[in-house]
């Protein structure tokens, strides 16, 4: 997508330069630096992120529970069939499911529309812009916590502000108490807080779209809607792309927000996959269940970004 | 600043410098000891009452206290792992199972019979509570430090409004009482829900409903126990069948429910200390489940305190009168590297003056000589009620696999009574179910 | 550029167009602001405000909360503190109003710092190897390198909780619970996987012409790097250290599982500032606030970068 910039006076005189090494060129080889370069963060990830997987892995298979004193039980594929066959579990990756595919519908439809008004670029847009970011700029955990006190029907302002829009009484309906309000509530709060980064991307996808394609469908006389679907939407939608897949991988791995919020209830009604691990790993201590319920998670994310990737890869190249 | 490569090794010197000042946190010079417990108003009045300690043995008292909802998980992490970091503990009751098999805590028997410090001088309930396991045995695992129950609270200045007072005489033929029986409780309840006190709407009463740690099982306990519910059988230990999902067990979870949904304020869903301080203190409720803990500030709240507010105890019910036992004890940690200083201190808080203090300053003592003297039944108004409590309380499962049960009960309860699932008969069957798994990988041959 | 006279060139919308797009995203930043501002004024509203039933709009502002978020009280009896001597301090009297005395200092502090630590340290750090590797990876023909970068980009695939339990276990043995070293290592490896991919899209955009110019002209390939390629990835450079700093200073799971005190951050700690038995509002709003300040100002000093910045790409007019 770039423009190269014509250094060609340069560019002649790097080809016209000798493939033999200087003997002059002091200093480490490309190969060193390459090395160099990329060793230590390969290093940091196998030590942080690898091998405490393979060691999960490993923990999946047992029986381990990291609280009580012993070794671990070799238990086999017990932890994966017993997972596997938990309508509990099945109901929580629904939940989760159901979260992830609303928050991000919400987050790209509210997201572009608002890159794509900005980028009318109105006055004080830039000042407007960094006012939408700050939502994202919170811990999830925080935002969490004070959305309880926002959301109490009695003490807090959510539903005063619902019931003055709609004549509803405040006190006749529950946010974070409702079973059917719940599900929904996590979406609110998650798409409240992730917007501005789909937005951002966004609009870095919509300035790098060049002036020169749209002044040459004017002249065409194409209509701005046909100019939205044909220019617009297929050269934004690579960033679209990449920014749904970063946020998708998040959702789907939420925790902190929704345990404050909801602590996964009421019941279990919002207990997402995330909460049920940290309850089987840090609270239960049932080490190798959690461990076999990281593996399946981690598969599941890892497959399913595996074929987006290559979707994503496809869509760039049209 | 520019990013170069120049600036941020610069940057990066810096950070590590910094980082390794950070690092060398100062050990005491002298000799100190690190206290260790949850974090609330009880807590800052230990701090004050160790003031004395440091004055007369010259050894710093350090404090680290933990928010509630991470106590448990934070302190168990802590001496699973043999973590000197404490050398004193206030753990809850029900770590006792689990620090008395894993050998967490000292065990003191032997230094109570030196220092002559006799379990006899505390309240058996909260001796068996806080100090002994197994249960019921001269094993002695930690000093009752914390007395605590659930209480009630309600608005006595409303209780005592003629308009109401003849109201209430007329729909039920007798006197607007603090209520006796779980009957009369919701009677109450009822009543006062949709009323117009000081201009606001009201609601009878605010229950425990809190899903995340122990809320809602704290709560529910207290009708349970008062309608038949046990944890097994007294005879054959470990037998729950029967026990746990009797009839009487499911009837306390509805009556339970039946008070959430009638008279509970809208949208404590989740609620569990602070949430029933705030709505009794805003006015929202006539009446209120708590710890006694809390119940000295309430005494002293500017807003619902002074002569508005009223104690009763748990009410009864068809089988009894239990109430949910709280409290801590205090214990040895020993992994700790000044077990002789951090027993010093056991011996300094035992003594007779020191527990007096404990409890004037905002703590509750668990000895017999203070609780039991006249002159604390007439200190507060809420101390005649507690000491009564005292003498009926029950608790839960101390057993080192407490977790997983608690988690468990935690799960079926909330999911019945906030989130509508089933029958109660049925989540007591379903809690069985998951009780009998904990207790087989505990070794134990539960039915 | 066409040389027949185009109504109205699409780059310049209409007045009204431009107008109407204005309202709607100020409606959607007011919306959305809302509740932090809701909170900001919580923080200084006193205890029994901050709870009122109905909420309460118009108050009367204290410092209760800041003061309650710095200090650690205790209750007292009246006779107690009547035997006081005055209070010296202004916050000293807000307390004693309460019957309540300061007993002293509260950790948030520590916290703050170590959020500082922490969040920045690793976010130089995350940032400084990305840039790094980033280069490698455009520059260079490593082997594999298509899944090598999926491979980076798998290590966010896994959710925090499930890595924490081997973490715990492997920090324990070797010494690193609880300290902010650990930490730093921790999240330095979480965020080095977006600042690869986000700064490998810089790099590819910037020419290789420049370097091989300044190869020719006798540089080391270390001199071009830092004298012709950073430089130019500035914008990019800076824009992924937001987003490395967003998630360092805000993460809450890895710090809850992997600290207790010396090596805790705020997150863990805010929403866990006690009043009696639980939340105290104001002294919770106060610390959301203030723990807004830094990241906030960051963003908006680094404010022109992360716009222009995240444009992979862009076309140079």
């Amino acid at each position: 997508m770039t423009v190269t910039n014509p250094a060609t006076g340069l560019a002649e005189r790097a080809a016209r330069r000798t493939t033999a090494p200087l003997a002059r060129r002091a200093g480490l080889s490309d190969r060193a630096v390459a090395w160099l370069f990329i060793l230590p963060t390969m290093l940091l990830l196998l030590a942080i992120n690898i091998f405490p997987l393979i060691w999960a892995i490993r923990l999946s298979f047992t029986g381990l529970m990291a609280n009580l004193p012993g070794a671990a039980r070799f238990v086999g594929l017990d932890n994966y069939v017993d997972i596997l066959t938990d309508e509990d579990v099945w109901a929580n990756f629904q939940i989760t499911a159901h979260f992830v595919f609303w928050t991000i519908a919400l987050q790209v439809l509210i997201g572009l529309g608002l890159a794509l008004l900005i980028n009318q670029k109105f006055r004080g847009h830039s000042f407007w812009t960094t006012v939408i970011l700050l939502p994202m700029m919170l811990s999830p955990a925080v935002v969490g916590n004070f959305w309880t006190l926002l959301f109490q029907p009695q003490i807090g302002p959510f539903n005063y502000v619902v019931g003055f829009l709609t004549g509803v009484a405040p006190s006749s309906f529950s946010m974070i108490g409702s079973v059917t309000l719940a599900p929904w509530t996590i979406v609110l709060v998650n798409t409240w807080m992730w917007t501005p980064y789909v937005m951002l991307i966004c609009l870095a996808g919509l300035r790098s779209i060049p002036d020169y394609i749209y002044e040459a469908a004017e002249v065409d006389r194409a209509s701005p809607l046909r100019q939205f679907w044909s220019i617009t939407l297929p050269m934004v939608m690579p960033f679209l792309m990449l920014a749904v897949l970063f946020q998708a991988i998040q959702s789907f791995v939420m925790f902190d927000m929704v345990n404050l919020l909801t602590s996964g209830g009421p019941g279990s009604v919002t207990e997402t996959v995330s909460i049920t691990l940290k309850r089987a790993a840090f609270e239960k201590w049932e080490t190798g269940y959690a461990s076999a319920l990281a593996v399946i998670l981690f598969v599941t994310i890892f497959g399913a970004a595996n074929v987006y990737v290559r979707a994503l890869n496809w869509v760039k190249q049209q | 600043m520019r990013m170069n490569r120049t600036n941020l090794s610069l940057l990066c010197c810096a950070g590590t410098l910094a980082l390794t000042l950070g690092a060398s946190s100062a050990q005491a010079d002298g000799k100190s000891l690190t206290m260790c417990w949850a974090a609330w108003d009880p807590a800052n009045a230990l701090v004050e009452l160790d003031k004395d300690f440091t004055k007369a043995t010259g050894i710093e008292m350090k404090h680290e206290f933990v928010p509630w909802t991470s106590y448990a998980d934070h302190f168990i992490n802590l001496l699973n792992s043999r973590s000197a970091e404490c050398d004193l503990i206030i753990g809850d009751s029900q770590w006792i199972g689990g620090a008395a098999e894993n050998k967490w805590y000292v065990k003191l028997n032997d230094f109570f019979d030196k220092n002559k410090i006799s379990m006899d001088t505390f309240l058996p309930a909260t001796v068996v509570g806080y100090a002994e396991w197994p249960k019921n045995t001269p094993n002695y695992w930690g000093l009752p430090a914390m007395a605590d129950a659930v209480g009630w609270t309600y608005r006595k200045d409303w209780f005592a409004k003629p308009e109401l007072r003849a109201e209430f005489k007329a729909k039920y033929n007798r006197e607007l009482e603090p209520p006796k029986t779980w009957d009369e409780l919701i009677e109450v309840s009822k009543f006062f829900t949709g009323k117009e006190i000081d201009g606001k709407k009201v609601y009878g009463s605010y229950i425990f409903t809190e899903r995340g740690s122990e809320g809602i099982t704290m709560g529910v306990t207290n009708a349970m126990y008062n309608y038949g519910f046990d944890y097994m059988d007294p005879n054959k230990p470990y037998h729950m069948t029967g026990v746990v999902n009797s009839p009487g067990a499911a009837k306390g979870m509805d009556v339970y429910k039946e008070l959430f949904e009638c008279c509970q304020p809208p949208g404590l869903t989740n609620a569990y200390m602070q949430e029933g301080l705030d709505a009794f203190k805003s006015g929202q409720v006539a009446m209120q489940m708590n710890w006694y803990a809390f119940f000295p500030g309430l005494a002293k709240d500017p807003n619902v305190g002074g002569d508005k507010i009223g104690f009763f105890k748990n009410p009864a019910g068809p089988t009894g009168q239990f109430t949910q036992l709280g409290g801590q004890g205090l214990s040895v940690v020993a992994a700790s590297k000044n077990v002789d200083d951090a027993l010093a201190y056991v011996k300094w808080f035992a003594q007779p003056e020191i527990q007096q203090k404990w409890t004037d300053l905002g703590g509750a003592s668990a000895s017999k000589a203070v609780l039991e003297s006249d002159a604390y039944k007439n200190s507060a108004p809420y101390a005649p009620s507690f000491v009564e409590s005292m003498g009926i309380v029950k608790d839960f499962w101390a057993e080192p696999l407490y977790v997983p049960l608690l988690l468990d009960m935690q799960n079926r309860v909330h999911d019945y009574i906030v989130a509508n699932k089933g029958t109660s008969q049925q989540a007591l069957d379903s809690l069985v179910k998951d009780w009998v798994k904990v207790f087989k990988q505990e070794g134990k041959d539960p039915s | 550029m066409s040389d027949a006279p185009t109504p109205r060139p699409f780059s310049e919308p209409s007045p009204l167009a431009r107008g109407l797009a204005g309202a709607a995203v100020v409606l959607y930043a007011v919306i959305a602001i809302l509740p932090l501002l809701w909170i900001g004024a919580t923080a200084f509203k006193s205890q029994s405000d901050a709870i009122a039933y109905p909420p309460k709009i118009f108050f009367t502002p204290t410092l209760g909360g800041f003061v309650d978020l710095f200090t650690v009280q205790t209750h007292q009896s009246h006779d107690f503190i009547a035997k006081l001597p005055a209070p010296q301090t202004w916050y000293e009297k807000i307390v004693r109003d309460r019957d309540m005395v300061i007993a002293g200092p509260s950790r948030v502090v520590e916290r703050f710092l170590n959020s500082l630590i922490i969040g920045f340290g690793s976010t130089i750090l995350a940032t400084f190897l990305g840039t790094l590797a980033a280069y490698g990876f455009s520059r260079f023909r490593v082997p594999f390198a298509d899944d090598l970068m999926f491979f980076i980009l798998s290590t966010r695939m896994m959710p925090p909780i499930a890595v924490a339990v081997p973490i715990y276990m492997m920090y324990r043995w070797l010494g690193l619970y609880d300290t902010r070293i650990g930490m730093i290592l921790l999240y330095t490896a979480v965020n080095v996987s977006l600042a690869v991919w986000l700064l490998k899209g810089f790099i590819d955009e910037i020419p290789r012409e420049y370097e091989e110019a300044a190869l020719v002209d006798g540089y080391t390939r270390m001199q071009a790097f830092r004298k012709v390629v950073l430089p130019q990835a500035v914008t990019g450079i800076a824009a992924t250290a937001i987003f490395c700093l967003i998630f360092s200073w805000n993460e809450y799971a890895f710090n809850l599982l992997l600290t207790s005190s010396d090596a805790q951050t705020m997150p863990p700690f805010i929403p866990f500032i006690i009043g009696e038995g639980g939340q105290n509002w104001p002294a919770v709003a106060a610390a959301t606030t203030l723990f807004l300040l830094p990241i906030v100002i960051f963003t908006i000093a680094l404010r022109k970068h992360l716009l222009r910045g995240i444009t992979f790409g862009a076309v140079r007019k």
